[in-house]
């Protein structure tokens, strides 16, 4: 029964069948559909070639020290951004740690838990979260948000006063601007797009399976767990990628919190800086021609490695995992 | 079972694929229609700048000018005067539009480069070796207005608060770190000062106003220490604002804070701010008066390049930024030239006067006529 339904799916015998009327659209489809691929490919391409091309000065007269050393001082043509990477890599995985769960947990809200009535409203204000611009949240992040946690961070400080490593994690902030606030920012920020993209892979789980699960005695936790969350793991991850790649792109909002310091250091409290940032504050004022300019640059084309390697990894684990399943 | 899983997402990406191609098959569509629409304008717009041209060649520069667009960028610091300027010279030349972006003194030096503008705001000047890279051909410069930086500071009790250029050196570079120091009692002897931290509040965004300021600090004193530049390596512990309203702002919010603003934003946001000691030795508090008493007191080149900071003058303010508008000597399009000259010398004219209303300092006398001799040979 269930290999008769998909029989249309088997490649069909070319040489015993006369070619059906219309075939042509096929070979057109199949043109145009391959033109589209490869016009994605050669974008990407012209991108890192052109923006690699521009920050060829910085890279020539910094060399491996661009990438590995922290010593960023225009005024003295040191351009060492090692404190922006790690800044960046830093405030995604405050965001991540604070999004992800919670974006799971509505995700999985409105499509198992809540009443059928409520869902719909329920997705409605998500979604309207995803449309507040960028510098909305950066500005509230300044004026509001920023000052509201400061105090937090003075009684945290206050509370690991004296316990060693976690007194230096969570030491004294010193001023409303930190990276922990701007984790924080970007955790709000990402949490829209990680609910809608779990919703989406939440509601693909077949309810033969969710069925299935009720039919063995499980209850709702068991059944989630047993069938909806592992069916949706490799989604899940992918979902997070896609958000860990927004919140290291994410440039204003960051700036106007996060301190502009550049510096390499474990006080979460306290301020720093990330790439995308870094070029937002500097872009306008730095001269054509000037190895700042290339630097800055040079610091976008290092964010976009770091994004494909990051994309490149997940892929990898998925495929890891996706053997294991299989094997 | 897997099999058919694996079936059905197959299934799920040539869907996927589909709906891809049939939107790329629609932008593609959607875009030639716009092309088509784009080019007739253009063609079209193209006509009536050359008709305008032709008339403008032919009448005198007082008349009033065709309908002409002059797109500019640049530096951020005189933005608000180009505004103002721009407004009341359209009341002078209705069809004329003038378009200041700002953006940046570097946007507006590159934007020239690229031929994107007619003309440049800019409050540095061109470096010799970037001369190449201006493919128009040789720069002129217009100085416009001038400001005075202040350096403003949040302290009950303390309404008047003198500086030297040593006590400022070290209130920025942390080496002075409570307003009871013994360098700010010594400058200050009448004022009770609290002993209270400073909090340092610099600009976090790459500026004309901080590569002044500490260009001003490395000229007066040998004790700062620092690169000077638009982007500073300040020491560790120092706020951090966005824009001078993002510095003013940290300064009202913090007690004992101090950061250097330009004058504009420190009187809107209601900021008390510190007299300097100036290059005679007479502490001068920031004012219009004594931007351009510094003016006057600083040496003017040919090419109408000057430097007001630490100006000599017992008047002078002497923390003066200056600011220019940079075209090309000889534009390629005649209609936009003579817009550009009009506009220009509006500024130098009326737009003197206009000047002090938004806080800015007019040009001295002087400086004036020889912007003025500079603009006949411009365009001709």
């Amino acid at each position: 029964m269930v290999a008769a339904d998909n029989t249309f799916l088997l490649p069909r015998p070319e040489s015993q069948l006369p070619a059906p009327r219309g075939a042509w659209r096929d070979k057109v489809f199949a043109r145009v559909v391959l033109a589209a691929a490869v016009v994605v490919l050669v974008i990407l391409a012209l991108i890192a070639w052109s923006t690699a091309n521009e920050a060829w000065p910085a890279f020539q007269h910094e060399g491996l020290r661009f990438i590995f050393t922290n010593r960023w001082n225009p005024a003295k043509g040191e351009f060492g951004g090692l404190a922006f990477i790690y800044g960046t890599l830093v405030i995604s995985l405050i965001a991540i740690v604070i999004a992800v769960p919670i974006s799971a947990g509505i995700a999985l809200f409105t499509t198992e838990v809540a009443p059928k009535r409520l869902r719909k409203p329920l997705v409605y204000v998500v979604d309207l979260l995803a449309v507040v611009p960028s510098v909305v949240f950066g500005l509230w992040g300044l004026n509001v948000l920023g000052p509201m946690l400061n105090k937090k961070y003075i009684s945290i400080a206050n509370f690991f006063h004296g316990v060693p490593v976690l007194s230096t994690i969570f030491s004294k902030p010193a001023g409303n601007k930190a990276i922990m606030t701007a984790g924080i920012i970007l955790a709000i920020m990402i949490t829209p797009i990680l609910i809608s993209l779990m919703r989406e892979i939440f509601s693909t789980v077949p309810s033969a399976l969710k069925e299935a699960a009720y039919g063995l005695g499980a209850t709702r936790w068991e059944m989630i767990r047993a069938a909806v969350i592992s069916h949706s793991k490799s989604g899940m991850i992918s979902s997070i990628m896609i958000g860990l790649g927004r919140a290291m792109g994410e440039t204003i909002a960051v700036a106007l919190v996060i301190g502009s310091s550049p510096q390499i250091t474990a006080k979460l409290f306290g301020p720093g800086d990330a790439m995308a940032s870094v070029i937002a504050n500097n872009f306008g004022e730095a001269e054509a021609g000037s190895t700042l300019r290339a630097a800055l640059i040079g610091l976008g084309v290092v964010l976009f490695v770091i994004t494909i390697l990051i994309g490149a990894g997940a892929r990898a684990v998925l495929n890891r995992s996706a053997k294991k399943l299989a094997s | 079972m897997a099999n058919i899983s694996t079936r059905r997402r197959a299934l799920r990406t040539a869907g996927a694929v589909v709906g891809l191609a049939l939107t790329v098959a629609a932008c593609g569509s959607s875009s030639k229609g716009s092309d088509t629409t784009t080019t007739t304008k253009v063609a079209d717009t193209a006509a009536t700048t050359t008709k305008a041209a032709d008339t403008t060649t032919t009448t005198a520069a007082a008349e009033k000018l065709p309908a002409t667009t002059l797109n500019s960028s640049g530096a951020t610091f005189p933005q608000a005067f180009y505004q103002e300027a721009i407004k009341a010279f359209a009341t002078d030349q209705p069809d004329v539009t003038i378009n200041y972006a700002g953006g940046g003194s570097g946007k507006g030096q590159t934007d020239l480069q690229g031929g994107l503008v007619a003309f440049a705001g800019s409050d540095g000047l061109p470096k010799p070796e970037d001369a190449a890279k201006y493919t128009g051909g040789k720069v002129l410069y217009f100085p416009t207005v001038a400001a005075p930086i202040t350096v403003s500071y949040n302290l009950d009790g303390v309404d008047k608060l003198n500086l030297s250029p040593d006590t400022l050196a070290g209130i920025f570079q942390k080496t002075i770190t409570k307003w009871d120091d013994a360098a700010i009692k010594a400058d200050n002897p009448d004022a009770k000062l609290p002993s209270v931290d400073i909090v340092v509040a610099v600009r976090q965004d790459s500026s004309g106003t901080t590569g002044n300021f500490t260009k001003y600090l490395a000229a007066a004193t040998k004790l700062f220490t620092l690169a000077p530049g638009k982007d500073v390596k300040w020491p560790d512990g120092v706020q951090k604002g966005a824009g001078n309203a993002g510095v003013a702002k940290l300064v009202k919010d913090t007690a004992g804070g101090i950061g250097y603003v330009d004058f504009s934003d420190a009187k809107a946001t209601g900021l008390k701010f510190a007299a300097i000691k100036n290059k005679d030795g007479k502490f001068v508090a920031a004012s219009l008066e004594g931007a351009s008493a510094a003016l006057a007191g600083a040496e003017i080149k040919a090419d109408l390049s000057y430097n007001p900071l630490n100006a000599a003058g017992a008047d002078s303010y002497a923390i003066t930024a200056p600011t220019w508008i940079l075209v090309y000597e000889t534009p390629k399009d005649a209609a936009q030239a003579k817009a550009t000259k009009a506009f220009i010398k509006f500024i130098l004219s009326k737009g003197q006067v206009l000047a002090p209303t938004v806080d800015f300092a007019p040009l001295p006398k002087a400086l004036v006529d020889m912007a003025l001799a500079q603009l006949d040979g411009f365009a001709k």
